[in-house]
C-alpha cells in the first residue's frame, strides 16, 4: 500500500513518463515502417508493435518501481521501517510485488487508451493479456526487488538495467518477430524469458504468435514462481541488508 | 519482577571480523527506565538493532516479555517501538501519513486521536501536512520517535534520541517519556547525556568493547561502584606516564587535575591517607585539594577507564 501512494506521489516520474517513451517509439517506427505487414504473419507491423510496446513499459515500469523503491530505501535510510515492523517476508515480498503490478497495469492502461484511436487491435482473448501481464510484472517486479537487495550504489543498478534488463527486453520480439531470425537466434530466443512473455501479451491482442501457447504458460508460471520464492527466501534470509 | 528483556550470551561478529558484542547477558526489568551507556563503538547500537531485527545476530538467545525473540517475532515487533539512532525519513509523504502508515504495517487501525496526540506531545503539529522532506533535523527525530509509538508499544527502545535536539525540547520529550513511562511502558534508552541518564533512569548498565561491564539500579551503582574521588589540581600539566605509580587508586586525569578514587575498606575508614600521601610522594605538593563524589559520569568514565589499562 505504501509502495502504491510512493509511485502515485510521483506520478509525473512514473506514468506519464514512459507513456510519452512509448508513444515516441511509436511515431518513429509509423513513419519509418508504413503499412508494411510482418513477413509470416498475416499482420501490420504498426499492430504488430503496439502490444510489444506496451508489454515493455510495462516490465520496465516494474522493475522500476521496485529496484528504485528499495534503493531509495537504502539511501535514505527507511528500509529498516519495514524490517521492524511486524510483517513477515512474505507479507513484505507480495506487497511489493502488488505494487509492482499495480504501477505495470495503470502503465498499460493509459498507454493502450492513448493508443487505441490509431490501430485496429482489440482483445482477443482477454486471460491471456492478463495472464502475460500479471505473470511479467511479478518477474520484472522480483527481479527488480533482488536488483535493488543486491546493488550498493545507483551505479550498481544502472549496470544491472542497462546490461541485463535492457538487452532482453528489446531482443525479446518487441519489435520484430523472431520468424524474421535466423534459426541459431530462434533458438536463442527460446531461453528469453521475456520473449515468451511478450509473445503470449502480444497473442492475447493479435490472436497469433511465435510460440506454443501451452508451452509458454509452462515457462512463464514457473519463471513467476520461482522467483516469487527468490525474493521472499532472499528477504527472510536479510540478504545484504541485515549484513 | 518480570523482565521485560532477557539477553543471553549475546554475540555479534560482523563479515568484517569485527566483534561488536563478545556475549552480553543483560536483563531489563519491566516497567522500569533502563539506561544502556557505553562509549562510542561499545557495540550498543548492534545490540539494540538485533532487538529492532535490523541485523542479525550472530549466536545468543533473547526473551522479549517472556517470549521468545527470534522465534516469534511477530509477537514481539508487535509490542516493541525503536528509535533509531539515524535519522531516516520517508521522502514521499507528510508525518500524519507516515504516522498513518506505520499504523497499518503494525497491523493497528490508525488511532486518530492518537496519532493527533502524539503529533502535539512532539510539537509537529503544525508541520503534520508537511512533506518530510522539509523538515528540519530535529523535528525528523521527533517524527522518529512518534513512529515509534503509533502502536502503542509495551516496550520503547531509544537510540540516542536527543542528539541534535535543543535542550528546552529535550526536557519536554523526556517529560513525555516519563508518563509514559509512569503508565507502565518500559524505556530502555542509550544517551551520551550522562546527567540526563542519572536524573531519568532507575536502572542502569553500562557496556564496552561488546561486553557488558556492569548492570543494576541507578542508585546501587552510585552507592556502591560509585565512591568519593580525591582531587588534586597542579599548576603544571601530568603526563598520563606518572599516574602509573598511582594505579592503585585507579587515577584519571581531568585537565590539570588528578583524580583518585577513594574506597571504604571493611572497618569503614576510607583510603584518603594512603592515596593523599602517594600523590604527593609521586607529583609533589598540590596547589589545591579537594574531595568530589563521584555523579554517575565520573563512575562511567572510571569503569570504560579501568578496562583499557
Amino acid at each position: 500500500m505504501r509502495e502504491t501512494r510512493r509511485f502515485l506521489n510521483v506520478n509525473m516520474q512514473t506514468i506519464v513518463a514512459p507513456a510519452l517513451t512509448a508513444v515516441m517509439y511509436l511515431i518513429v517506427f509509423r513513419y519509418a515502417m508504413g503499412d508494411r505487414e510482418v513477413p509470416g504473419l498475416d499482420v501490420a507491423y504498426f499492430d504488430f508493435l503496439i502490444p510489444g510496446l506496451v508489454m515493455m513499459a510495462m516490465l520496465q515500469n516494474a522493475f522500476a518501481n521496485t529496484s528504485s523503491s528499495i534503493m531509495v530505501g537504502k539511501l535514505m535510510n527507511v528500509q529498516i521501517f519495514l524490517m521492524m515492523a511486524p510483517l513477515s517476508a512474505l507479507e513484505i515480498t507480495l506487497a511489493f510485488l502488488a505494487a509492482a503490478v499495480t504501477r505495470a497495469m495503470i502503465v498499460a492502461v493509459v498507454l493502450l487508451l492513448i493508443l487505441a484511436p490509431f490501430t485496429n487491435i482489440h482483445i482477443e482473448h482477454l486471460w491471456m493479456i492478463l495472464f502475460y501481464g500479471v505473470a511479467g510484472s511479478i518477474i520484472m517486479g522480483g527481479l527488480g526487488l533482488i536488483g535493488g537487495m543486491w546493488a550498493k550504489t545507483f551505479d550498481d543498478m544502472a549496470l544491472l538495467n542497462n546490461f541485463i534488463i535492457m538487452p532482453l527486453t528489446f531482443l525479446s520480439g518487441v519489435f520484430y518477430s523472431v520468424k524474421q531470425l535466423p534459426e541459431a537466434w530462434q533458438t536463442a530466443n527460446h531461453f528469453n524469458p521475456f520473449f515468451y512473455l511478450i509473445d503470449g501479451f502480444r497473442h492475447g491482442f493479435l490472436n497469433v504468435g511465435d510460440t506454443d501457447p501451452s508451452q509458454a504458460i509452462i515457462v512463464v508460471s514457473f519463471a513467476t514462481l520461482s522467483t516469487i520464492f527468490a525474493c521472499w527466501y532472499l528477504w527472510r534470509s536479510g540478504w545484504k541488508l541485515k549484513e | 519482577m518480570s523482565q521485560a528483556l532477557e539477553v543471553k550470551q549475546l554475540t555479534k561478529t560482523y563479515s568484517n571480523g569485527k566483534e561488536a558484542l563478545q556475549g552480553v547477558d543483560l536483563s531489563v526489568p519491566e516497567g522500569s527506565f533502563f539506561a544502556l551507556l557505553g562509549p562510542n563503538g561499545a557495540g550498543k547500537s548492534s545490540l539494540i538493532n538485533i532487538l529492532a531485527d535490523t541485523v542479525k545476530p550472530s549466536s545468543g538467545e533473547v526473551t522479549f516479555l517472556g517470549h521468545d525473540l527470534f522465534t516469534e517475532r511477530r509477537w514481539c515487533k508487535q509490542r516493541l517501538g525503536v528509535v533509531p539512532q539515524e535519522i531516516a525519513f520517508d521522502p514521499f509523504f507528510n508525518p500524519r501519513d507516515i504516522l498513518k502508515i506505520m499504523s497499518g504495517m503494525f497491523g493497528v487501525k490508525p488511532d486518530l486521536k492518537w496519532i493527533d496526540e502524539l503529533l502535539e506531545r512532539l510539537e509537529l503539529s503544525e508541520h503534520a501536512h508537511k512533506n518530510a522532506r522539509m523538515l528540519s533535523g530535529g523535528m525528523r527525530r521527533r517524527l522518529l520517535v512518534a513512529q515509534a509509538l503509533v502502536h502503542r508499544p509495551k516496550v520503547v527502545i531509544l537510540d540516542e534520541p536527543t542528539a541534535g535536539v535543543d535542550v528546552e525540547l529535550r526536557k519536554r520529550l523526556w517529560g513525555f517519556m516519563r508518563e509514559l513511562n509512569a503508565n507502565g511502558t518500559t524505556i530502555l534508552l542509550t544517551t551520551h547525556y550522562l546527567e540526563e541518564a542519572e536524573e531519568l533512569c532507575d536502572h542502569v548498565a553500562i557496556i564496552d568493547q561488546g561486553k557488558l561491564l556492569t548492570s543494576q539500579s541507578m542508585k546501587g551503582l552510585l552507592d556502591t561502584v560509585g565512591s568519593s574521588a580525591l582531587a588534586l589540581e597542579y599548576t603544571k600539566p601530568i603526563s598520563e606516564q606518572s599516574l602509573l605509580s598511582l594505579a592503585e587508586f585507579s587515577p584519571r586525569l581531568d585537565g590539570n587535575k588528578v583524580l583518585l578514587c577513594l574506597k571504604k575498606d571493611d572497618s569503614g575508614q576510607n583510603n584518603f591517607n594512603a592515596a593523599y600521601q602517594t600523590a604527593i610522594s609521586v607529583l609533589g605538593e598540590a596547589k589545591s585539594v579537594s574531595i568530589q563524589d563521584e555523579d554517575l559520569e565520573d563512575v562511567f568514565l572510571r569503569l570504560t577507564n579501568e578496562r583499557k589499562t
